[in-house]
């Protein structure tokens, strides 16, 4: 009897084992549902997904954003069947829009991922090793820093050509130092926290302390971080498809649509207005779940 | 149990360019603690007392003298002393808020020690940390918290279960209730005082509260500057204290009534930069027996008396007569 019960107490149930975990998390979710930008920012991204996941099967012209012509109808205003109206060869605008979200995620996604796969081991190191390691990296991390993150990737499309494969690399190029900033100084003040050395005092190992102890506290910020970077990832990708170094013309990308749109500017308005749209708000509500996650995991780097 | 001989601990905190400037926070400290004894170690803050214990531990790096734990050289660390140190000797933090990984729960905190030097996993090693847990106090519901959900005595009793995981011989306590309210203090010090007598330990105190100390440890060591002043008996220190900064000291300590009794001048100024050391004492500054000429032109020598030590010119005289 008093073993079974034993038994029972040290084999507790998942919600047992987790239960602070869960009233944590609830207790997110009140904090975020309570917060009224952070709940539109939260709508915005997760229209923004749904449309990236079903888009090739909602839109009505799916072939209008492979190369379709059809100049019968071409730069028709907003109607019934072309919502967003059509473009200078006769495609759907609202079809290329929706189908855009795609292309715009993926370079999000991976704009942002690579720039956390360089940017966080080299900040880590950079704030545990410290010494010349962390002088080599930092200082090379400020060159970076200091010259405007666009411009730099314009430098960079323009030396490997434009595209948007190349657009993405120069992005992730620059934007990796934001990353090594923010986990080097999180790491050097975890370094010095009483647990870690609480820890080094029980004999744990550098990699262990790292990975046990300072990553798992650097979580909040890096992903308050991305979740701001994703909107900023997707202007910069638009601004190098506008310039006409991303994403090329026929391919359904916001900037790329608005950058051939501008020409048909005043009189054709609907051609670029609805890409600038997408733009606008999708980046609005990154940056508004950003805002959000903040608030609930770091609420003490509130500005 | 744990001697130091000499032991030094220096910091370089010389700027990139310019003079080199060095902080002597250690500067010389000889001790010696027996198995099973209970040791205090007290002094105003950034008198060095827990560099001290950090340095046993090589949590700092020790600039010169020599380490022993448990009758084996400890000065210098190869991979298997080190082991060895982890597992005789184990350190309390002053803040028990701190002290815990914010992101781990109780029973992955008190594993930590366990997973690192044992091969207990799963089942065996939440039983095991459960039982800990018991010994300290505290229920198996605990096991799944996180240290937020937890009142500071409550996390200062998962550090205790942590530290004595190992089963260590040795335990260094950080001032390990100055962080805690009073009504917890008493609670936590009762505990640690059964915990040494049951676990046969030995404890390094470190801590500015004379009365803690007083409780708890059978010999004290007072420190002063990175130096000790004066060392002896608990009893016969405060009672009869020989050192003018034992005597402030003990003066300091505030009494429970409205109306202090008269004790002579409290210490005057604070306590000077270990950067910049004094000439001669240390002590001499602030000395209200300074001898002019001889205290600040001449270190003190150290007048042994049995187990008691006293480093005072006073005494040194008293000796040669």
């Amino acid at each position: 009897m008093a073993a079974g019960t034993q038994d029972a107490a040290l084999a507790p149930s998942f919600a047992e084992r987790h239960a602070g975990t869960i009233r944590a998390l609830r207790l997110y979710a009140r904090t975020f549902a309570r917060n009224g930008s952070a709940m539109l920012g939260l709508a915005i991204v997760l229209l923004f997904l749904t449309t990236a996941a079903i888009g090739p099967w909602i839109v009505p012209f799916p072939e209008d954003a492979a190369g379709a012509i059809h100049l019968d109808i071409k730069l028709q205003p907003p109607d019934a069947v072309h919502w967003f109206g059509t473009d200078e060869v006769g495609n759907d605008v609202f079809t290329r829009v929706v189908l855009g979200t795609r292309v715009t995620l993926q370079i999000a996604c991976i704009v942002t991922g690579v720039a956390m796969l360089i940017g966080v081991p080299l900040g880590m190191i950079a704030g545990f090793v410290g010494g010349w390691v962390q002088e080599a990296i930092m200082r090379v991390t400020d060159v970076f820093l200091s010259v405007p993150g666009l411009v730099l990737a314009i430098a960079i499309v323009g030396a490997l050509g434009p595209g948007i494969v190349n657009a993405m690399l120069a992005l992730s190029l620059v934007w990796w130092p934001g990353y090594v900033r923010l986990v080097q100084a999180k790491t050097l003040a975890l370094k010095n926290e009483i647990y870690v050395q609480a820890a080094r005092s029980m004999g744990a190992s550098s990699l262990r302390i790292v990975f046990v102890h300072i990553l798992p506290n650097c979580t909040s910020p890096i992903m308050v971080k991305a979740s701001m970077d994703m909107g900023m990832a997707i202007l910069g990708a638009a601004s190098l498809g506008f310039l006409g170094l991303g994403a090329q013309p026929p391919f359904p990308e916001w900037g790329a649509m608005i950058s051939v749109a501008r020409t048909y500017l005043p009189d054709w308005w609907w051609y670029s207005f609805f890409p600038g749209v997408a733009i606008a708000v999708t980046v609005l509500g990154f940056n508004l779940l950003g805002d959000g996650l903040r608030d609930i995991l770091d609420p003490k780097h509130r500005e | 149990m744990l001697a130091l001989d000499g032991l030094k601990v220096h910091f370089d905190v010389s700027r990139r360019r310019g003079e080199k400037v060095v902080v002597k926070a250690v500067d010389g400290v000889t001790l010696r603690l027996r198995k099973g004894e209970a040791f205090g170690l007290v002094g105003e803050s950034g008198s060095g007392k827990s560099t001290i214990g950090k340095a046993a531990l090589h949590l700092v790096p020790i600039t010169g003298g020599r380490l022993e734990i448990g009758g084996e050289e400890m000065t210098r660390l190869d991979r298997r002393a080190e082991r060895r140190l982890r597992r005789t000797a184990q350190m309390i933090f002053q803040d028990p808020h701190s002290a815990l990984n914010p992101r781990m729960t109780i029973l992955r905190s008190v594993a930590e020690p366990l997973v690192l030097h044992t091969p207990l996993r799963g089942a065996a090693l939440t039983a095991r940390v459960a039982a800990l847990l018991e010994i300290v106090g505290l229920s198996r519901q605990f096991l799944y918290r996180y240290p937020h959900e937890l009142s500071g005595g409550q996390k200062q009793r998962v550090c205790i279960a942590r530290a004595i995981a190992l089963e260590p011989e040795l335990l260094i306590l950080d001032e390990p209730t100055s962080a805690l309210d009073v009504s917890v203090q008493s609670q936590i010090l009762e505990f640690l005082k059964k915990l040494q007598a049951d676990l046969g330990l030995t404890y390094l105190f470190i801590s500015h509260n004379l009365a803690v100390v007083r409780y708890l440890c059978r010999r004290v060591a007072v420190m002063y500057l990175g130096v000790i002043v004066e060392e002896g008996e608990t009893e016969a220190l405060f009672s009869n204290p020989r050192h003018p900064y034992t005597q402030a000291l003990l003066k300091a300590v505030p009494y429970p009534q409205a109306v202090q009794p008269d004790r002579g001048s409290p210490l005057q100024g604070d306590i000077p930069s270990p950067v910049d050391l004094p000439p001669g004492c240390r002590f001499h500054k602030r000395c209200p027996a300074f001898i002019p000429g001889v205290c600040d032109r001449h270190e003190p020598p150290q007048v042994r008396d049995g187990d008691a030590m006293v480093r005072c010119h006073l005494f040194a005289d008293a000796a040669r007569t």
